[in-house]
């Protein structure tokens, strides 16, 4: 039986002898060994390959890199009795090896290189996003003139699958958030017998801030997400060129009928979310703090004005408008791969909920220096 | 119609009486092969006449509903997963768009499988990787670039690097020659065959291609109506009555490939 394993040691005759199948399998252990290999001390080495009894591929490149090492230390070293089958395989190592080695140890870029490598995708991607905002004005523009020519099937649906799809998961978070927040109130409520005032802290916070901002978060996870996906893989299986080369516009096709779609749609849910967490704030203010359905109702239409719903609903459309965008303009800007589809909906979602609380802070300070 | 093969040793792959369903669409019915060590094999016919699935079932991605196929004189329906996993290790596939991972670049693509299966130095994965680079006569410089940024042809010539990454004694082919131009098409038949020979390779190779079936297949099985309508060299089976191997062999691009093959003998 042949030897299966492969071998490299020093003869008595201080010959290197090679033994057995240099194959991938058992290439391993012979790398490690030759790494601390102590050669005979000789200039001129002989080394004995009659008993390799297999070669592949990685074993001649194993066994040519030795021997490359052994001859830069300036020493020569003649190889003998390798069959004419394996020494073809080792000739094509060294016939290639030119090349091999750079392309195995590729330079790294420089830190320098790398920042300004960044800076520009950073600024291409700063000029797209605003070539991409540009085209969709343009666009949405030209369709002022003609409404027929919008997607209104597309649309529909859309507010089918974004809106009305999403009325469950709203409802049940706004819900939720109007019973922490009339929890949170409760204790120090209580404590100052300004029970009532429940009613100020869940209308007002609910209406204004919160149920705008959960539903706006929510739908960037939902849809800005989706439209990411879709749009992205459109671009990867050719689909977005298929429709400019028939005459569509993808931003006609694909990103208005979203963008729309969401402008009415957001608003109505953030409405379905006021009207869910401020009942979810009712039976807290029941329960913990006496507070019955019938106050807490008169008490609400007394102590919260209408300015506060409208400003909530006011921001809905703008929320709305950053989710779709930006969950459309990631779609095109993927491209080249699958996983890029990936990397951009991680950012297209990221990037949504920053500029949604970006703008509302902005909001908010614009409202307190007009006093509303 | 069969041309008996005399061989000695017992064949790599055997398929027998193998049957495939689609639901109620019978893809195979009663398919029978035999490929042997060191040729490279053919399986061709028409479109949706079942050689990928042929493969796919050969290769252990997809369950024939009836009938056996050995690979390694191994019943591959009853293998294990440590069985399964060494009969993958000993075979390479070439899928038909290549099918390289698009977030790894050309480099790290044919080193996926070493650094899987092997516990090498970084740097030997990384020269093998290049060698069987180099060896597919893939253009160096673009070693670093990923696969959306290759042509067509780089691209087959990069997933057939990565193929035979493992040095596999299978290598299975799905349309290597599809889409390229004729010089490409012609340069990559040559470049199958040297390195059959070099590393010594069996090959099976699924294709429509006729220009070259005639160039390189040592015997080619023509599939058609779910069954194995002849095996055979080429020569053989352009001599073969029956209609649908004459239409297939006869038609003008047949007679053209023909005419080229013989020209150039």
């Amino acid at each position: 039986m042949e030897p299966a394993r492969a071998d490299i040691y020093v003869g008595k005759d201080r010959q290197v002898h090679c033994e057995g199948a240099w194959t991938l399998q058992y290439l391993a252990d012979l790398e490690r060994r030759l790494a601390g290999f102590s050669w005979p001390d000789l200039t001129d080495l002989t080394c004995d390959a009659s008993n390799i009894t297999a070669m592949d591929t990685g074993g001649a490149v194993l066994l040519y890199r030795g021997l490359g090492a052994l001859e830069r230390e300036g020493r020569r070293v003649a190889l003998r009795g390798l069959r004419p089958e394996f020494a073809e395989l080792v000739r094509m190592v060294s016939l290639n090896w030119t090349w091999i080695e750079p392309a195995a140890a590729p330079p790294k870029p420089s830190w320098l290189e790398k920042i300004g490598r960044r800076t520009w995708d950073r600024l291409l991607g700063g000029a797209g996003a605003l070539a991409f905002l540009g085209e969709s004005v343009a666009v949405l523009l030209r369709l002022v003139g003609v409404p027929r020519s919008l997607r209104w099937r597309v649309v529909l649906g859309s507010l089918e699958t974004d809106g009305f799809n999403a009325l469950p998961i709203t409802g049940l978070l706004t819900f939720l958030m109007g019973v922490v927040i009339a929890y949170q109130g409760a204790e120090q409520l209580r404590t100052f017998g300004a029970n009532i005032f429940v009613v100020d802290l869940v209308g007002i916070s609910l209406l204004r801030e919160i149920a705008p901002l959960v539903t706006a978060i929510l739908v960037a996870g939902r849809s800005g997400s989706a439209y990411t996906a879709q749009i992205g893989t459109m671009k990867v299986t050719e689909e977005l060129d298929a429709l400019r080369t028939l005459g569509i516009s993808p931003i006609e096709f694909l990103v208005l009928p979203r963008v729309l779609a969401l402008i009415v749609a957001l608003p109505l849910l953030t409405v379905y979310a006021d009207v869910v967490g401020v009942f979810g704030g009712m039976l807290i203010a029941a329960s913990q703090l006496g507070v019955s359905f019938s106050e807490f109702v008169s008490r609400f239409h007394d102590a919260i004005a209408l300015r506060h719903f409208l400003i909530g609903v006011g921001k809905a459309p703008v929320f709305a408008i950053i989710v779709a965008l930006v969950g459309c303009y990631q779609g095109f800007q993927s491209g080249g791969g699958v996983d890029s589809i990936g990397r951009h909906t991680t950012i297209s979602v990221v990037q949504a909920i920053f500029l949604v609380i970006v703008f509302d802070a902005g909001f908010s300070v614009l409202f307190n220096w007009w006093k509303v | 119609m069969v041309f008996a093969a005399t061989r000695s040793e017992p064949p790599l792959i055997e398929v027998h009486h193998v049957c495939s369903r689609f639901g109620p669409v019978a893809v195979h019915d009663d398919v029978s092969l035999e490929v042997y060590r060191g040729e490279l094999f053919a399986i061709a016919g028409g479109n949706g006449a079942g050689k990928s699935t042929l493969m796919r079932e050969i290769i252990l991605l997809r369950e024939p509903s009836s009938g056996s196929i050995r690979v390694f004189g191994q019943d591959i329906q009853s293998l294990s997963d440590a069985e399964a996993l060494k009969l993958r290790r000993r075979c390479g596939v070439m899928f038909q768009h290549g099918a390289l991972f698009s977030s790894l670049t050309v480099m790290e693509n044919v080193a996926v499988p070493l650094r899987e299966h092997t516990r090498l130095s970084k740097g030997l994965i990384a020269e093998i990787a290049a060698f069987k680079i180099a060896l597919t006569g893939f253009p160096w410089a673009s070693v670093a670039k990923y696969p959306s940024e290759l042509s067509g042809g780089m691209r087959r010539r990069a997933a057939l690097a990565r193929a035979i990454a493992l040095d596999p004694e299978l290598l299975f082919l799905d349309e290597p020659t599809a889409g390229l131009d004729p010089m490409s098409a012609s340069g990559f038949d040559e470049l199958i065959q040297q390195l059959k020979e070099l590393l010594g390779l069996t090959i099976v190779m699924v294709t429509h291609d006729l220009d070259s079936l005639w160039r390189v297949a040592d015997r080619v099985a023509v599939l058609g109506n779910g069954k194995v309508l002849g095996t055979g060299t080429m020569e053989e089976l352009s001599r073969v009555e029956d209609p649908m191997i004459r239409e297939y062999f006869h038609g003008p691009r047949g007679r053209a490939a023909r005419e080229q093959a013989w020209n150039r003998k």
